[in-house]
C-alpha cells in the first residue's frame, strides 16, 4: 500500500526505486564486466562533464591567478593616459552604459510582455508575429547590431560615436532577454490572483501593476540581471557604435569605451598584456557577481 | 470611473505600442543593413562578390568566398567540438548526476554562458593559441584553435537545450527499456536520448547560429588571413571578423562591401532561425 502511495508522488518514485534496487559496488562492477558498452559509456559521460568543468575552472582560475598579481593601482586613476592604461573611466562608462540601456530597455520589455500575457486575445496573429520577431532579435549576431546603430545613429542620424547609439543598439539587443523572462515570470502568476482582483472590482490595469507585477518581480529581476550581464559583457555592438574614447562620459553624446571594449582596445594594441590580464579579472569578477545576485535573488524569491 | 478608463484606454495603448518595438526593430534592421548592403553587392555583381576568392580592397577587389568559407569551417568545427560533449554533459546532468553535484553543476554551466565572448577570446589568445604553436608550430591561430575556442563557447547553450529536452522525455521510456533488462547506460542512450532527438537538434543549430555570429572571441585566435584555407592549420577569416577588422577603416565602396559581408551574414542567420524554429514546432507536435 506504501509503494502504490509513493510511486503516485513522482520525486519519491525515483528514490525508492533506487532503494529498492539497491546494489553493492562488486555487485555493480561485475554487472559492469558483463557490459562493457554499458561501462564505457558511462565513463564517457562523465568524462564529459568533467571535461566541461575542468574548462570552467581551468578558465577562471587561470586568469585569476595570472591577473590579480597585475591589478595595480594606477590602473583606477580618474585619467586615462598611455602610461597608466587606467581602466577606471571605462568601469564609470559601463556602469553608464548599462544604466541607459536599462532604462530603455525595462520599460519597453515589461510592457510588452504584459501586453502578450494580459491584453492579447489567444491565438491572435500580433502575438504570433511579436513572438518571431523576438526570436529573431534573439538570434542576430552581436556585429550585425553594432553595424545597424553604426547606420542608422552613427551615420544616419548623424550623431557621430555617442554613449546614447550604444545604449539604443544594446537596448534593442537585450529587449528579448527581458521580455521572455518577464512573460514568463507573468505566465507563473495563478489565474486565481487575477480573478480574485477583478472579483473585488479592480479594472485591468490596477489588477496587473497591483497584483501580478509584484507576484512575478523575481522573475522579472532575474531577467534584467542576465541583461546586465549581456551588456557588461558586449563588444561588437559597441566599437561602431559607442566608440573607443578612453574618458568617462560627461553626457550622452559623448563617445564612450565600456570595460569590454577598454578589453578589446588593449588586446589588439597587442602593448599592454598585463593591464588586459587585469582588466580580464574585472570583467570575470563582475560576471560573477552578476550572477551569484541573480542566483541569490532568485532563491530568496522561490522560498518565499 | 471615467477617468480610471482613459488611464485603461491609454495603457493599453502604452503597450501595444510595446509590443510593436521588437517588431520595429527588426523591420528596421532588415531595412538599414540590406538597403546599405545590397546595392554594394550589386555594384560589385552578386557573382564577383559571393563567389571570388580575392579581397583585395586596395584594387578594388571584394571576393568573400574565403570569408564564408572560413566560417562555415570554423562553425563546422566548433560543432564537431562542442557537440559530442555538450550532448554527453547533458545526459550526464539529465541521468548520472547525483542531485547534490547538479545543486553545483547547474550554476557553473550557466556561468560559463555568461562569460563575455572577448574574455573567452582573451583566454584563447593566451591559453589555447601557445598551445597550437607548441603542438604543430606556425603562428598558433588557425582553424582548429577557432574550433576548440567556438566549441568551449557553445557548450552551455547545448546542454541547456539538450538536458531539457532530455528531461522532458517520459519516465515511462526509461522503465520500458529498464524492464526489459537494459543496464541504465542502454536505458538511457538508446531509449531515452532517441526520444529527445529533435530537441538536441535544436539545440545545435542553436548552438551554430551562435558560432557563426560569434566575432571577438574568432577575431582574437583565428588568424584572420583572407584567402582560402588549404588545411586545418592554416589561418582563417570568419564573415564576422573581416567586418570587425576592417570597419574602422574603410570608406567608399570598401565600407559598403564590408555591409554586403553582413548581408550574406545576416542571410545565414535568417535561415538558421527558420530552421530552428521549424524543428522546434515540429517537436511540439
Amino acid at each position: 500500500m506504501e509503494a502504490v502511495q509513493n510511486i503516485e508522488n513522482k520525486k519519491i518514485n525515483a528514490n525508492e526505486i533506487q532503494g529498492i534496487n539497491k546494489q553493492t559496488f562488486a555487485q555493480k562492477l561485475s554487472g559492469y564486466k558483463r557490459q562493457p558498452l554499458s561501462l564505457f559509456l558511462l565513463i564517457l559521460v562523465c568524462l564529459s562533464a568533467l571535461l566541461t568543468v575542468g574548462v570552467l575552472l581551468f578558465l577562471i582560475g587561470y586568469i585569476l591567478v595570472n591577473g590579480i598579481p597585475n591589478i595595480k593601482p594606477e590602473l583606477f586613476e580618474w585619467e586615462y593616459n598611455t602610461d597608466n592604461v587606467s581602466m577606471l573611466p571605462s568601469m564609470i562608462n559601463t556602469l553608464y552604459m548599462t544604466g541607459l540601456t536599462l532604462l530603455m530597455a525595462v520599460p519597453v520589455g515589461i510592457f510588452s510582455a504584459i501586453y502578450m500575457v494580459e491584453y492579447a486575445k489567444r491565438g491572435s496573429k500580433l502575438v504570433k508575429v511579436v513572438r518571431t520577431t523576438t526570436e529573431t532579435l534573439q538570434g542576430i549576431p552581436s556585429i550585425v547590431y553594432g553595424l545597424f546603430g553604426y547606420l542608422m545613429f552613427v551615420i544616419g542620424c548623424h550623431w557621430g560615436y555617442t554613449l546614447m547609439a550604444g545604449a539604443i543598439t544594446l537596448a534593442i539587443m537585450v529587449l528579448p532577454v527581458i521580455m521572455r523572462t518577464t512573460e514568463e515570470a507573468l505566465l507563473s502568476v495563478p489565474d486565481s490572483y487575477r480573478e480574485g482582483s477583478f472579483g473585488l472590482g479592480a479594472g485591468r490595469l490596477r489588477t496587473v501593476f497591483v497584483i501580478v507585477l509584484p507576484s512575478a518581480m523575481p522573475g522579472i529581476f532575474s531577467g534584467i540581471i542576465l541583461a546586465i550581464g549581456r551588456i557588461v559583457g558586449e563588444t561588437a555592438a559597441l566599437i561602431f557604435t559607442a566608440g573607443t574614447v578612453a574618458t568617462a562620459a560627461t553626457g550622452v553624446m559623448d563617445s564612450t569605451r565600456t570595460l569590454a571594449v577598454h578589453m578589446y582596445c588593449l588586446l589588439s594594441e597587442g602593448l599592454y598584456m598585463k593591464q588586459a590580464y587585469a582588466t580580464a579579472v574585472v570583467l570575470l569578477v563582475m560576471v560573477l557577481v552578476i550572477n551569484a545576485v541573480s542566483g541569490m535573488i532568485a532563491k530568496k524569491f522561490t522560498k518565499k | 470611473m471615467k477617468k480610471s478608463h482613459v488611464s485603461e484606454g491609454v495603457m493599453h495603448a502604452v503597450f501595444l505600442v510595446s509590443a510593436c518595438v521588437s517588431i520595429l526593430a527588426v523591420a528596421l534592421i532588415c531595412i538599414f543593413i540590406f538597403a546599405n548592403g545590397v546595392p554594394a553587392i550589386m555594384k560589385i555583381s552578386p557573382i564577383k562578390f559571393l563567389t571570388g576568392t580575392n579581397w583585395k580592397p586596395l584594387e578594388d577587389q571584394f571576393g568573400i568566398f574565403p570569408m564564408i568559407v572560413g566560417s562555415i569551417y570554423v562553425t563546422a568545427g566548433g560543432v564537431l567540438v562542442g557537440v559530442p560533449i555538450g550532448i554527453l554533459c547533458a545526459v550526464f546532468m539529465a541521468k548520472f548526476c547525483p542531485h547534490r553535484l547538479y545543486k553545483i553543476l547547474k550554476p557553473a554551466i550557466e556561468l560559463l554562458a555568461g562569460i563575455p565572448s572577448i574574455v573567452y577570446g582573451f583566454f584563447g589568445l593566451v591559453v589555447i593559441v601557445p598551445t597550437m604553436r607548441s603542438l604543430f608550430g606556425g603562428s598558433g591561430k588557425n582553424i582548429i584553435t577557432a574550433s576548440v575556442m567556438l566549441g568551449i563557447m557553445i557548450l552551455p547553450t547545448i546542454i541547456g537545450v539538450a538536458e531539457s529536452s532530455i528531461r522532458a522525455v517520459p519516465d515511462s521510456y526509461y522503465e520500458g527499456a529498464l524492464g526489459l533488462g537494459a543496464t541504465h547506460e542502454r536505458a538511457v542512450f538508446f531509449a531515452v536520448l532517441p526520444a529527445a532527438k529533435s530537441g538536441i537538434l535544436a539545440g545545435v543549430i542553436l548552438g551554430i547560429g551562435r558560432v557563426i555570429g560569434e566575432t571577438m572571441a574568432v577575431v582574437m585566435v583565428a588568424g584572420n588571413q583572407a584567402t582560402m584555407p588549404h588545411s586545418p592549420l592554416e589561418g582563417v577569416r570568419t564573415l564576422t571578423s573581416n567586418i570587425v577588422l576592417e570597419m574602422g577603416y574603410a570608406s567608399g565602396l570598401h565600407k559598403e562591401a564590408l555591409i554586403g559581408t553582413a548581408v550574406v551574414l545576416f542571410v545565414f542567420i535568417l535561415i538558421i532561425n527558420l530552421s530552428f524554429s521549424a524543428i522546434k514546432g515540429k517537436g511540439r507536435d
